[in-house]
């Protein structure tokens, strides 16, 4: 909306405001332009002092925190500069720890991914049981990390349910120490990630299947084309966008992963489980260095910054266009 | 346009200050009361209310606590208290925060050692040392774990001592007939029940910290008391005992005596825990505390479980050149905060100290060893009695290194240690890891 600054001046005000007829006096528009502001002021103030409260002002504090040698007890006072950044950037384990959060990124947009789209595809079909083959695949993610993590922790246990079904049905070679094997464990955790996740991706596809008009795939078929190749050149182009949130939610999810980790395996045996996270809560929380922890935090936070706005950029830039609002005044 | 924007800055200014002052009031108000509390001074004529953390969150403990505190408070009706029980775990990131805020508990759950010592930055903690010099002797070296630089900063409750539980049945069915002394008449055990196709061994390695009962077990019994000392004092272990420590374990490692998969295994936590092998008998043996006793009930179905357990202390190993009667042990205890009333918090632990509590809490809520020995006579077990023996009779007791180091180079010592029973790291990586903590 293009609006002059003559408020305060002697020249008469203009305004191009739609709803306000040329002819309409200075006062009642400058009162209802007020109004307005005094609407948004109200609505927007409080979740702004909340913002600021809970996520600018401790995030300014973890940046401040970063450049200290602290325990946690005391005031600050032992001032060490970047010397916290050098520790975390060249630490062997803080490495480890961004690789395993890496490979889980690509594992899921490698594997979940494809998996996600063709059960979406399948469960998007007319069939019998089709709400309740929903409902299976949504379950998982309706329970807690925690619940989850214990449930699989139970099943992969040495001689747990697992290791006694594969015994069971004459598998005994496939027998392996799941979670205590350093070549193994990360793609355990994996797996259960990816069971827990799947259903919320099938869901978000599923409602981006929705929004796809069927006279496409119609008129498509018409035009002779096969049901691969509908879908392949018609429904995969539309669902785009949802397919691109998904990739963004899924990075971003397995940059942070802490919980399942944490419960699973503390980010061990011997590190081979440590993601970011654990890695912050171990050097941060259990060793009392807060100063390192903090630095660690504000690595995560530059790297999923970066992704995100890299992401914004590059990929959902045709998707968010025209959705971002443009400023009122 | 000016005044919009003036009036929106005032919107912004009045939410925060309402907001600032809802926060600062309700700080500033409690805090009134506590310091009004303290400054009530050497008496405690005037009215006060302790807030309490301790770790007791289930019963039997958290019963028995309320109990003393009720009691307490019925003969010194001007101490109330307000207890908040918290899970142990959870004390390591609440207490930082609350040591750096201006209320602090008044009293809260205390390891010692060098965590006490790194607590002691915040200022916060009262040196007890004046206020409890008149009874503190009774509790023996107990009280010694507590202290910082000679001031007791804590007093505890109950002493732990670590020591290899066995199943009876299991011993005698692989023809055991006495508890190994030595170490190589563990290894041989070990091997009578792998003949027998039982695990000799159940270790929760997942959770760290049991595994470094192992490298410090051999640690104390390679070191002199003044080694030890030494090390813990200047946080270096850079003395080669600690390296002959290491190689013990991988002697013993190279055994096999411990279960398949033992890295990804809890040590207390359900039935698929250490513990829980041990309550079961998948397992004949395991190093574990004397809180032993109060964990494994719950594990099994078994209802004489107590009764089918023995114990033993960690074996000589020839050699050595620690006391073999030394044992690696430490305890549970309390702190009081500068705000907290005096000498209503001292009085609250001398209390706590004294033989009818103690009796209670060895009684009642299966805290193993009382840390006022007066009360060993009401410890029924046969087995707790051993402890309580070894215990007694030790030459000196070491503190668990996790907790002996200040916590930074304790963790990083249990994780290094971790680390090495699961393959990675050297002899080199355990011995550095508590002088270069400080790189991760």
């Amino acid at each position: 909306m293009a609006r002059t600054e003559s408020a305060g001046t002697a020249a008469p005000e203009t305004t191009s405001g739609a709803a306000v007829p040329a002819a309409t006096t200075r006062a009642p528009a400058r009162r209802r332009g007020m109004r307005r502001r005094i609407e948004l002021t109200v609505l927007l103030a409080p979740p702004l002092v909340l913002f600021i409260g809970f996520v600018i002002v401790p995030m300014v504090f973890a940046a401040w925190y970063s450049l200290y040698n602290w325990s946690g007890y005391g005031p600050l006072t032992d001032f060490i500069g970047v010397q916290n950044y050098r520790g975390v950037l060249t630490g062997p384990v803080f490495h480890q720890a961004l690789t395993h959060n890496v490979i889980i990124a690509v594992l899921s947009v490698v594997i979940q991914l494809p998996v996600s789209i063709a059960l979406a595809l399948l469960l998007n079909r007319r069939m019998r049981g089709q709400t309740a083959m929903r409902l299976a695949v949504f379950t998982p993610y309706v329970l807690s990390e925690a619940t989850a993590a214990v449930m699989w922790l139970l099943l992969l246990q040495p001689s747990g349910f697992v290791n006694a079904l594969l015994n069971g049905v004459g598998l005994g070679g496939l027998v392996h120490q799941w979670l205590a094997s350093t070549s193994l464990v990360l793609y355990m955790l994996f797996v259960v990630i990816t069971w827990k996740y799947i259903g919320f991706g099938i869901v978000l596809l599923l409602a981006g299947l929705q929004g796809i008009p069927a006279e496409l795939r119609e008129a498509a078929a018409i035009d002779g084309a096969t049901p691969w190749q509908a879908t392949r050149r018609v429904t995969l182009p539309l669902l785009g966008p949802t397919i691109r949130i998904w990739i963004f939610l899924s990075v971003i999810g397995s940059l942070q992963l802490f919980d399942i980790v944490w419960i699973m395996t503390l980010g061990g045996p011997a590190d081979a489980s440590q993601t970011m996270l654990t890695y912050q809560y171990i050097n941060g929380i259990q060793r009392t260095q807060f100063g390192y922890g903090a630095t660690v935090s504000v690595v995560l936070f530059v790297i999923s910054f970066v992704f995100a706005l890299a992401y914004q950029r590059f990929a959902l830039r045709r998707d968010t266009a025209g959705a971002v609002t443009r400023a009122v005044g | 346009m000016r005044c919009n924007r003036t009036i929106a800055a005032i919107a912004v200014a009045v939410t925060t200050g309402v907001a600032v002052a809802a926060c600062s009031s309700g700080s500033s108000s409690t805090n009134g009361g506590t310091k009004s509390n303290s400054s009530s001074g050497s008496s405690t004529s005037t009215k006060a209310t302790l807030t309490w953390w301790h770790n007791g969150n289930t019963q039997p403990l958290l019963g028995v606590w309320q109990n003393v505190a009720t009691t307490f408070h019925t003969a010194h009706p001007n101490v109330s208290f307000s207890i908040d029980p918290i899970q142990s775990d959870q004390f390591a990131n609440k207490m930082p925060v609350a040591l750096k805020s201006n209320n602090p508990p008044d009293i809260f759950q205390q390891w010692g050692a060098g965590q006490e010592a790194t607590q002691l930055q915040s200022g916060k903690l009262t040196n007890l040392t004046p206020l409890v010099s008149g009874w503190i002797g009774e509790l023996g070296h107990a009280a010694a774990g507590w202290q910082v630089n000679g001031q007791q900063y804590g007093i505890p409750y109950d002493q732990h001592v670590v020591g290899f539980w066995y199943r009876k049945d299991l011993f005698t069915k692989a023809g055991i007939t006495s508890p190994p002394a030595t170490l190589a008449q563990l290894e041989s055990d070990d091997a009578k029940l792998k003949a027998k196709g039982i695990t000799p061994i159940a270790l929760g390695g997942q959770s760290r910290w049991p595994d470094a009962f192992y490298w410090e077990y051999f640690a104390v019994r390679e070191c002199s008391q003044s080694v030890l000392q030494q090390a813990i004092s200047s946080v270096n272990m850079s003395a080669p005992c600690f390296s002959k420590a290491t190689k013990d374990l991988t002697a013993f490692m190279n055994t096999g005596p411990f279960q398949q998969g033992f890295n990804a295994i809890q040590a207390q936590t359900g039935a698929g825990s250490s513990a829980g092998a041990l309550a079961n008998g998948k397992a004949a043996m395991e190093l574990q505390g004397d809180w032993e006793t109060s964990v494994v009930p719950a594990l099994t179905t078994s209802k004489n479980i107590i009764s089918e357990l023995g114990w033993f202390p960690f074996p000589s190993v020839s050699g050595g050149a620690g006391d073999p009667s030394a044992v690696l042990g430490g305890g549970d205890g309390f702190s009081c905060t500068t705000g907290a009333a005096e000498p209503a918090c001292a009085q609250f632990l001398q209390y706590i100290s004294s033989t009818p509590v103690q009796e209670e809490l060895v009684q009642k809520a299966n805290i193993g060893l009382p840390a006022n020995s007066a009360a060993d006579a009401v410890l029924t077990n046969p087995a707790l009695k051993a402890v309580a023996q070894a215990h007694n009779n030790a030459a000196y007791i070491s503190e668990y290194f996790d907790i002996a180091f200040p916590t930074n180079p304790g963790q990083a010592l249990d994780n290094a240690i971790a680390n090495f029973f699961a393959g990675k790291g050297s002899n080199t990586t355990i011995i550095n890891s508590v002088s270069s903590s400080s790189g991760h």
